[in-house]
């Protein structure tokens, strides 16, 4: 497993318990890793991004698009930890997820980080602003 | 020229797009990806398989483009199809005979004109569509083409709302009139002026078609426009993150508003929308001027005449049926009809498609636009080149003078083209249009508007039909279901089921009795849905099956 994780990130990887988001109140409270599954509410995490290290974020399918809003809303709010899409991840969506925030990547079928670097450039510019800082087209247009 | 154009910024997003495709179409050619790894990539870029070819979808923003651009979609037609577009509900056009090969060179020839296919199939925001008659219509408050503009700017490539629950249409109008269908769109936008005289934009959400037809609530009565892409953003993330997926016929938005109510869904939007005002995701005041400045008005001969010669009775025919007002003195709107008698809704050949952008270029300021009628608008005509364009389009076998009558059908492709269809549409459309064909029969009829979709996913809006078939399948053969009293303006309506269906021939035949119960029984200056609407539906039962 560890060798198909592509991490864009300078720290080390959180090796903490990964608890789903139902158990992440029991054990003591103090878990710094969670994973959230597609219809669960990304927002009953704000209360805790400053204890978290590790935010897992499953896509069971790749047509099914809510983890990007999860992931958005995250960073949003200032989550600074890892964000990791999980699950069937495609290189086609890499730009996109990484547009949404997300810096690491567990996918069912290795990606190389080499396809990962390329499918990060596919866009040389972004009509949107979200929260990867890229400077959207209508900033560049009105300086 | 009154049209957006793109700078380095667009070109190199188009730029982009083509060459990230090509590379995917050599990737399958090649045999490193199969049809079903390709098969999402391909859907982005609006190109499907169909029941015997490859249908490319190219997008035409609001419907707008300029007479280089219809030129070249008229050349892609000669060099890359068989001779022929389709213009379709979406004011888009369709080429149904496309190699995977030459995709890549079609789209590099759409991006040397500022066009692409981009966002045109999948579950994303597709293109943006508007009323025709923007910047062109005596009774606008305010061109919706700049936000329209932005819309298109903003949805390009959104890495939140790619993978939507469903497909996801805008329409936007500036004015009352309503020639967008607005309100069956998953959200409608209207540009209007508040008491104070502030432009704002009033917003409805949860509208659609399909198995489910809905007529979209108001969710904003009046947004401030530079709030627009926040609010949107707004809207489309709750809907991301709540519209269901359990079940493809129950994603799109208008179910999500139904079950919750727009109360909540209202509440829920604003929520977000408080947060994301927080974010500075809108582009500022001077992005809306730029754009702005694109659609100013062109410069109109206010000179020329305000009167039409109507000594040729063919062509006062057309002017009646076809030319509408414009605000600008000494001009008019024409509207091209693509439905000849026995012809396929929407089609034209390339040679068509070519005149229809020189007659731009010589006559309308460089300008058309397509409708969701199927049709073409040379939107910026001088009354005194009318007589000149007419003969013209009469040439050409394009002066059909049957706008909003019987003849002028909307028709999706149906089980000629479309893998998901029950039932052909083109071959109704044309029996029907050849059975009314008559100019004068249909000019006494008066407006009567009629749809046909080939099966329950209802792209030729036959909910919104006066008079509307469904093709459906019955135990193995084609069949087809008459409705009536749909509508889809201010007085958007949606049409109820006759009765049991009937065959080809059948509803040919049934249209007809329906059209005589108006004739007999209409009152004074009643169009057929008035007397519909009057009389109810058991009158139109007994003579189609009595
Ligand atoms: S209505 Fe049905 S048959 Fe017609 S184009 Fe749409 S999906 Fe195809």
């Amino acid at each position: 497993m560890a060798d198909t994780l592509l991490r864009f990130r300078d720290d080390a990887a959180s090796t903490a318990p990964v608890v789903s988001l139902a158990s992440l109140h029991d054990a003591g409270g103090n878990a710094t890793a969670v994973r959230i599954e597609p219809g669960e509410d990304a927002r009953l995490l704000l209360p805790l991004l400053d204890r978290l290290e590790l935010v897992e974020v499953s896509f069971p399918a790749y047509t099914d698009g809510r983890g990007y809003s999860a992931a958005r809303i995250l960073r949003e709010y200032g989550y600074a930890g890892e964000l990791r899409a999980v699950g069937d991840v495609l290189v086609d969506q890499l730009s996109h997820y990484r547009r949404c925030g997300f810096d690491a990547f567990l996918p069912n079928q290795p990606i190389t980080r080499e396809a990962a670097e390329k499918a990060f450039a596919t866009w040389p510019e972004v009509y949107q602003r979200t929260v990867d800082g890229r400077t959207p087209i209508w900033a560049a247009r009105h300086g | 020229m009154p049209m957006y154009q793109y700078d380095t910024h667009d070109q190199a997003m188009v730029d982009a797009r083509v060459a990230e495709f090509s590379d995917q179409v050599a990737r399958r050619l090649a045999g490193t990806l199969s049809e079903e790894q390709f098969r999402p990539l391909r859907l982005k870029n609006g190109l499907y398989l169909q029941l015997h070819a490859y249908m490319l979808r190219v997008a035409i923003p609001y419907g707008t483009l300029n007479s280089r651009q219809m030129h070249m979609l008229g050349d892609i037609a000669d060099k890359y199809d068989r001779g022929y577009g389709h213009f379709t509900t979406r004011q888009n056009i369709q080429y149904n005979w496309i190699k995977l090969e030459d995709t890549p060179a079609i789209l590099a020839d759409l991006a040397s004109v500022g066009m692409h296919a981009i966002q045109t199939s999948g579950n994303c925001i597709r293109n943006t569509t508007a009323d025709h008659f923007a910047g062109a219509a005596a009774d606008e408050v305010a061109d919706p083409r700049p936000y329209a503009e932005l819309l298109r700017q903003w949805s390009t490539f959104h890495p939140e709302f790619d993978y939507l629950p469903r497909k996801f249409k805008v329409a936007i109008i500036g004015s009352d009139t309503d020639r967008a269908a607005m309100r069956l769109h998953d959200i409608g936008i209207q540009v209007v002026k508040n008491d104070a005289g502030e432009t704002g934009l009033k917003v409805y959400v949860g509208g659609g078609m399909g198995r489910t037809p809905m007529i979209a609530p108001v969710i904003r009565e009046f947004l401030p426009p530079l709030q627009m892409i926040s609010y949107l953003e707004a809207c489309l993330r709750v809907y991301n993150r709540y519209g269901r997926r359990d079940n493809k016929y129950k994603a799109r938005i208008k179910i999500l508003v139904h079950e919750i109510g727009a109360d909540e869904y209202r509440r829920q939007v604003e929520e977000e929308f408080a947060h994301i005002l927080t974010l500075g995701l809108e582009p500022p005041p001077a992005e809306l001027e730029r754009i702005k400045g694109f659609f100013a008005d062109p410069a109109f001969d206010t000179q020329s005449a305000d009167t039409i010669d109507r000594s040729d009775p063919d062509f006062a025919l057309w002017v009646d049926q076809n030319v509408h007002a414009h605000k600008a003195p000494g001009h008019a709107i024409v509207t091209v009809s693509l439905k000849p008698a026995g012809g396929i809704p929407g089609d034209a050949s390339a040679d068509q498609i070519r005149l229809l952008a020189d007659l731009a270029r010589d006559y309308s300021f460089d300008e058309l636009r397509v409708t969701h009628a199927q049709n073409i608008v040379l939107p910026h005509v001088r009354k005194a080149d009318l007589y000149a364009i007419w003969q013209k389009l009469d040439a050409a076998g394009l002066a059909n003078a049957n706008l909003d009558l019987i003849g002028d059908i909307i028709a999706c492709p149906g089980l000629d083209y479309c893998s998901l269809a029950n039932a052909r549409s083109i071959p109704v459309a044309q029996k029907i249009s050849e059975r009314f064909a008559d100019p004068a029969r249909q000019a006494e009829i008066g407006e009567l508007k009629l749809k046909i979709s080939g099966c329950i996913n209802a792209c030729g809006h036959h909910h919104a039909g006066h008079i509307g078939i469904l093709g459906v399948d019955r135990k193995g053969t084609e069949n087809y279901q008459l409705l009536l009293g749909g509508s889809e303006g201010a007085d958007t309506s949606l049409g109820t089921i006759v009765g049991p269906g009937f065959s080809e021939d059948g509803i040919v035949d049934a249209v007809e009795k329906a059209t005589q119960v108006y004739l007999d029984r209409r009152e004074d200056g009643e169009r057929f849905l008035d007397t519909y609407r009057r009389l109810g539906v058991a009158p139109f039962k007994e003579a189609i099956y009595g």
